[in-house]
């Protein structure tokens, strides 16, 4: 039902079902995550996406990039067009109308549809607990209409809404902390995953998926387009996210326990990570150089504050 | 198996009631629904009918109406029979997804207890709602009275789920005056009317992993116009469909239904066009007033969407002055209805049309009684002995203050 993938020749073979024709920018991390989701599951799995960059480039008609069952209603509901096709699940098998394998329910929402325009919807289907699995693909910003805050873009990135001017040094607020609040919804699994550390994302897509119950992954989806940097660079710069804790992996069982999954060996300054990206350019100007003090302190503070929750088992 | 509910040969249901069991007669594979008023009772008494097992289906309870009917696009798209309930703000909010679930061609049954929108918010019956969502690509069938309500619930299903159409379907009852007013109701039973609605069987259901289906793709300017205009080409001929289901219906039941339906036309001179329980009202007052000397009658669609400009055309013709009735405010225009009257009447060739009225009325459930419709049709008798409107063309009913009138 689910697969390990062992290693990357063995994931690089395994994407039949999501075509490599897709209007992906080169160098997209969201195609990476997809094709780790479909190689997971080997049994019957349908998919559901919301409005957005994904939406907009695997399935414009006559054409799909999807060889699985694939549907898109709006910006807001993928979450619970899934939902939908669960309960339709569950009442055909109950009426004995449906006879296969137990299929898998996945949505698919970028941070705009999951951490916004959508997250009513999420929430319903969380508390009202369908067996579906919702992945965020966290790009950090409205990609699909152009580089627009999102209230995932971290402090000081400079968008197509909040740019860099003489008087702002860009998004003034900080990243929402959406893991806590889905895992407030008592979801029996949350998890933060990196394509860059892709043992990690698989195992823990795996387990979101395996777990009966509502499951939340937020993948972090690195955007050359709008993080401005150069399309061979997306790994690096995942690295940089996950190295500098600006993007720490863990995962949250049941709503309470907190568990580290990745300790880097070298936890590397905050602005090595910030440097490498054109939306943060502006910030290394010495007017705004408390803001990268500020980012580096709500950075440590927040991996002291994981680390608390990890020893505590709460 | 759900157990079998044992009715009486009358029930007394209320409008609400009337659509709750035929709901559950249809055996809906999932419901999902937010309850508002009017419908709310609706989405009760089918929590009942789950909680009792009457109901074998998934009944799930969303966040909003948005989420209803995104829920039931899902389950739709999944590959089996659903439904749901709304009414004004709620139905407002689903608008969105109402569109899509059309455009997927995921034939859907909603029922929509007509009710007026906000501002300023009133919970009462009126046609706003329906107006509102008129242009979504649904088929849109008016009933009158409870019993209505429940034999266009069971044919709804027929329509919608009819390989010809595949098009979601709206039953409209009003709002109160439907929805909460017990009458006698003649049910089929559970069987009978189970089998007259017939096992739904989906063109490609999700669920169908041997042949992956993709629903809700984009289509720019290359094939969207296509995909919208198929939707419109079978919506305008899916009255062939629905007449047929009409004449089904009958056979079972001998309860004649029609697309354009009219009452005491055969002489009549002049006649009030309207929706709804207005119908039932107008039959009285037309009854009334032909002991005053006036041909009168009243002619009512059954059908509102595809609208049957060519039938109605031809219908009222030949009467001397037509009142068409909007129960809603058209905000900056004539009423809806009474566009859509008069482009009927361009439909036919080389006919002197009547002398046509907009009222406006009901806004907020505002009462409209027997006196206001003698009254018009005393205008309207007034209209066809000069051969041209005696007052302005639209006028408003029951408003307080001064008296407003346009065109």
């Amino acid at each position: 039902m689910v697969n390990e993938v062992k290693n990357l020749k063995q994931f690089s073979k395994s994407a039949e079902k999501f075509e490599g024709a897709h209007l992906l920018c080169p160098g997209c991390a969201h195609g990476m995550i997809i094709r780790e989701v479909l190689n997971v599951v080997d049994g019957p799995l349908v998919l559901g996406n919301s409005t957005g960059c994904v939406e907009v480039s695997t399935a414009v008609y006559p054409y799909t990039s999807w060889d699985v069952p694939w549907i898109h209603i709006g910006f807001e509901n993928g979450s619970t067009a899934v939902a939908g096709v669960e309960a339709m699940y569950r009442a055909l098998a109950k009426k004995g109308k449906y006879n296969g394998q137990r299929p898998k329910f996945v949505a698919f929402g970028g941070d705009g549809s999951t951490y916004d325009i959508g997250f009513q919807w999420i929430s319903g289907c969380f508390e009202r607990g369908h067996d579906m699995t919702y992945i965020c693909l966290d790009n950090e910003v409205y990609a699909n209409t152009g580089g627009q805050r999102s209230s995932s873009t971290p402090i000081g990135a400079s968008t197509s809404t909040t740019p860099a001017g003489k008087v702002s040094y860009g998004k003034k607020e900080r990243k929402k902390d959406i893991l806590f609040v889905m895992a407030a919804h008592g979801s029996p699994y949350v998890a933060q995953v990196a394509p860059n550390k892709w043992k990690d994302m698989n195992k823990k897509i795996k387990q979101a998926i395996e777990t009966e119950g509502p499951t939340f992954i937020n993948a972090m989806s690195a955007c050359t387009t709008e993080w401005k940097f150069d399309s061979n660079q997306t790994v690096e710069v995942s690295d940089l996210a996950v190295d500098s804790l600006v993007f720490p992996l863990f995962e949250i069982i049941n709503g309470v326990e907190v568990r580290i999954t990745y300790r880097p060996k070298n936890i590397i300054p905050v602005r090595d990570y910030l440097g490498a990206q054109g939306r943060f350019k502006h910030l290394f100007k010495p007017e705004n150089e408390y803001i990268l003090e500020q980012f580096q302190k709500n950075v440590n503070d927040r991996w002291e504050y994981l680390q608390r929750r990890e020893e505590a088992k709460v | 198996m759900p157990n079998v509910m044992e009715l009486q040969e009358v029930e007394v249901w209320d409008g609400n009631m009337a659509a709750s069991h035929a709901l559950r007669q249809a055996q809906i594979d999932v419901v999902a629904a937010y309850p508002i008023t009017p419908s709310t009772p609706i989405v009760q008494n089918y929590g009942s009918f789950v909680s009792n097992g009457y109901i074998d289906g998934e009944f799930v309870l969303v966040e909003s109406e948005h989420a209803a009917m995104s829920g039931c696009v899902g389950a739709a798209a999944a590959g089996g029979r659903v439904a749901t309930a709304t009414s004004s703000q709620g139905f407002a909010l689903m608008i969105e997804v109402l569109y899509q679930a059309s455009g997927m061609r995921l034939p859907i049954v909603l029922n929509l207890v007509n009710r007026a929108l906000a501002s300023p918010l009133n919970i009462h019956g009126d046609h706003s709602d329906m107006y509102l969502g008129r242009d979504a690509g649904w088929i849109n069938l008016n009933t009158c009275n409870p019993q209505e309500a429940y034999d266009f619930n069971l044919m709804a299903f027929r329509i919608a789920e009819d390989m010809a159409v595949r098009i979601p379907t709206i039953v409209n009852q009003d709002g109160f005056l439907c929805s909460h007013t017990a009458q006698n109701v003649r049910p089929l039973s559970d069987e009978v009317a189970y089998n007259f609605i017939g096992d739904y069987q989906s063109k490609n259901p999700l669920l169908d992993f041997d042949k992956p289906a993709t629903y809700g793709a984009q289509a720019e300017e290359d094939w969207h116009f296509e995909h919208k205009a198929q939707l419109h080409n079978t919506l305008m001929h899916s009255d062939i469909a629905i007449q047929k289901v009409f004449d089904e219906f009958f056979d079972l039941t001998a309860r004649r239904y029609n697309i354009v339906e009219t009452y005491d036309t055969k002489d009549a001179e002049v006649v009030i066009f309207a929706l709804g329980t207005t119908v039932e009202s107008a039959r009285v007052a037309a009854k009334n007033v032909r002991e005053l000397g006036i041909k009168a009658g009243v002619v009512t669609i059954r059908v509102f969407r595809p609208f049957p400009y060519v039938k109605l055309g031809e219908i009222l013709k030949d009467f001397k002055a037509v009142a068409i009735m909007d129960k809603s405010l058209p905000a900056g225009a004539m009423g809806a209805l009474f566009n859509e009257v008069a482009a009927s009447l361009y439909q036919v060739q080389d006919s002197k049309h009547p002398v046509l009225s907009n009222y406006i009325y009901g806004l907020g459930e505002r009462d409209l009684t027997q006196v206001d419709l003698v009254k018009i049709y005393q205008e309207l008798d007034a209209n066809a002995k000069a051969a041209k409107l005696t007052h302005p063309t639209q006028q408003f009913i029951g408003l307080r203050g001064p008296k407003l009138s346009f065109c």
